[in-house]
């Protein structure tokens, strides 16, 4: 075995790539593994919490849509009670606009059968004013006999 | 594959010539020669694997986005992973600042260097030697200096953490009084199994990969000179010889693995108290 100047040179050599390895090739190969782990972890945990958002957000949605299907029940309860209430309103209402029209009806008629009545008795009297006074001609005195006659008409 | 040391043969060389020049470094020497003698090829191929490994993934990590990565970021974040795993199951402490980028350059360093023993050694060294290189071996690993050196400077980094971590006071005391206890008769015992912990640990560090490289490179080199002696032994040395290869890339996997772990085991080690 021939040992020489050799190891020297090469136990240098040997230093300065240990020294070159420290300082320019591991850090940068270390920063680039450890980023990468630390962002895929993080990757990993936002899905976790993704799926478990997800989850929440499905019940929330399930519990909305129960809610407003319940809403729809009551309100299309609400509004057939609400029709039943207009329809009996409406009902109520006819009959009582149908009694005053007859109300009313009768009132009229009751008045146009008076004012008939009226005309009437009024013909009647002249009437019979122009056959007594045919009938007694110059015997009756129409003044005289105005008074009694109209108490006559007004008997009829 | 191996079929061209039937090329070799024509040269007229010995099989001890052939293995022997295979094994030849391209020393340099530095003044005395001796220990001042400078491996041209092992330094040359090593740094230029360091720049290029390193660089490659240097590249790739100035790029890194956090988004979706590219294939070539994936490959590279796998590789990352993997070495920061093994770390975080051995090393309980702040393994960014320091140790895990360690063990990524060791690993992959160390990686390259061993999967410079696929190439064939003779295509290889017909290369170099067209280069003007007579003699270039390809692998840095087996070499006893590049293990040799990273295990020593691991060891250095493990002495370093052991006093960083328990102070050079704990340090000693850990020396005398670990692993029988602290009454003083058994003070040289204690510091006996450390002194032998201590030397062992670079040893076996180093040699076990020097040794694995080492066996790897001879055992091409023979099925090459035994693919020099025919068609039966060029057939022969092919077959054996992918065999050996394929059965060489666990062997590269497993050794730049096992140096890692061993690099990280240490360091660990040294930051926990007995």
């Amino acid at each position: 075995m021939n040992i020489n100047f050799t190891l020297v040179a090469q136990a240098i050599a040997f230093a300065v790539l240990i020294w070159f390895t420290v300082k320019f090739v591991w850090p940068p190969l270390l920063k680039a593994i450890e980023t990468r782990q630390k962002e895929i972890a993080d990757g990993l945990a936002a899905a976790q919490e993704g799926r478990s958002a997800l989850e929440v957000a499905a019940k929330k949605s399930e519990a909305t849509l129960n809610e407003a299907k319940q809403k729809a029940t009551e309100i299309i309860g609400q509004a057939e009670k609400r029709a039943t209430q207009i329809v009996e309103e409406a009902k109520t209402n006819a009959k009582v606009e149908g009694d005053r029209i007859i109300a009313g009806a009768k009132a009229e008629i009751d008045q146009e059968v008076n004012r008939a009545k009226e005309g009437l008795r009024a013909q009647v009297s002249s009437l019979a004013v122009a056959g007594a006074e045919k009938i007694l001609r110059k015997e009756i005195d129409a003044k005289a006999h105005s008074d009694m006659l109209s108490k006559l008409a007004a008997e009829l | 594959m191996t079929t061209e040391h039937a090329q070799q043969a024509e040269h007229a060389l010995t099989p001890s010539n052939y293995i022997a020049h295979h094994l030849t470094f391209n020393a340099h020497p530095l003044g005395d020669g001796g220990f001042w003698t400078l491996h041209v090829d092992t330094l040359v191929t090593s740094v230029v694997l360091g720049l290029l490994v390193m660089g490659l993934v240097w590249w790739v990590a100035r790029g890194a986005t956090a988004g979706v990565p590219t294939k070539r970021q994936a490959f590279v974040e796998l590789v990352f992973g993997f070495v920061d795993d093994q770390v975080k199951n051995i090393f309980h402490g702040d393994r960014h600042s320091f140790i895990a980028p360690t063990a990524l350059t060791v690993f992959l360093w160390v990686f390259a260097m061993n999967a410079m023993d696929f190439l064939p050694v003779d295509i290889f060294a017909k290369f170099m030697h067209s280069l003007g290189f007579d003699t270039w071996r390809a692998v840095p690993t087996s070499d006893i200096n590049t293990t040799f050196a990273l295990a020593l400077a691991v060891w250095f980094l493990m002495i370093f953490f052991s006093i960083k971590a328990k102070g050079l006071g704990g340090w000693i005391h850990e020396l005398f009084c670990s692993p029988f206890g602290s009454k003083i008769w058994v003070w040289p015992a204690n510091f006996l199994f450390n002194m032998i912990e201590y030397v062992s640990k670079p040893l076996s560090h180093s040699l076990r990969l020097f040794g694995n490289m080492y066996a790897g490179e001879v055992i091409f080199l023979l099925l090459g000179l035994w693919a020099a002696t025919g068609l039966t032994g060029t057939v022969a040395a092919a077959v054996l010889g992918a065999g050996w290869s394929i059965f060489h890339i666990l062997i590269v996997a497993l050794q730049a693995f096992i140096f890692m772990m061993l690099t990280v085991v240490y360091l660990a080690m040294a930051h926990e108290s007995h």
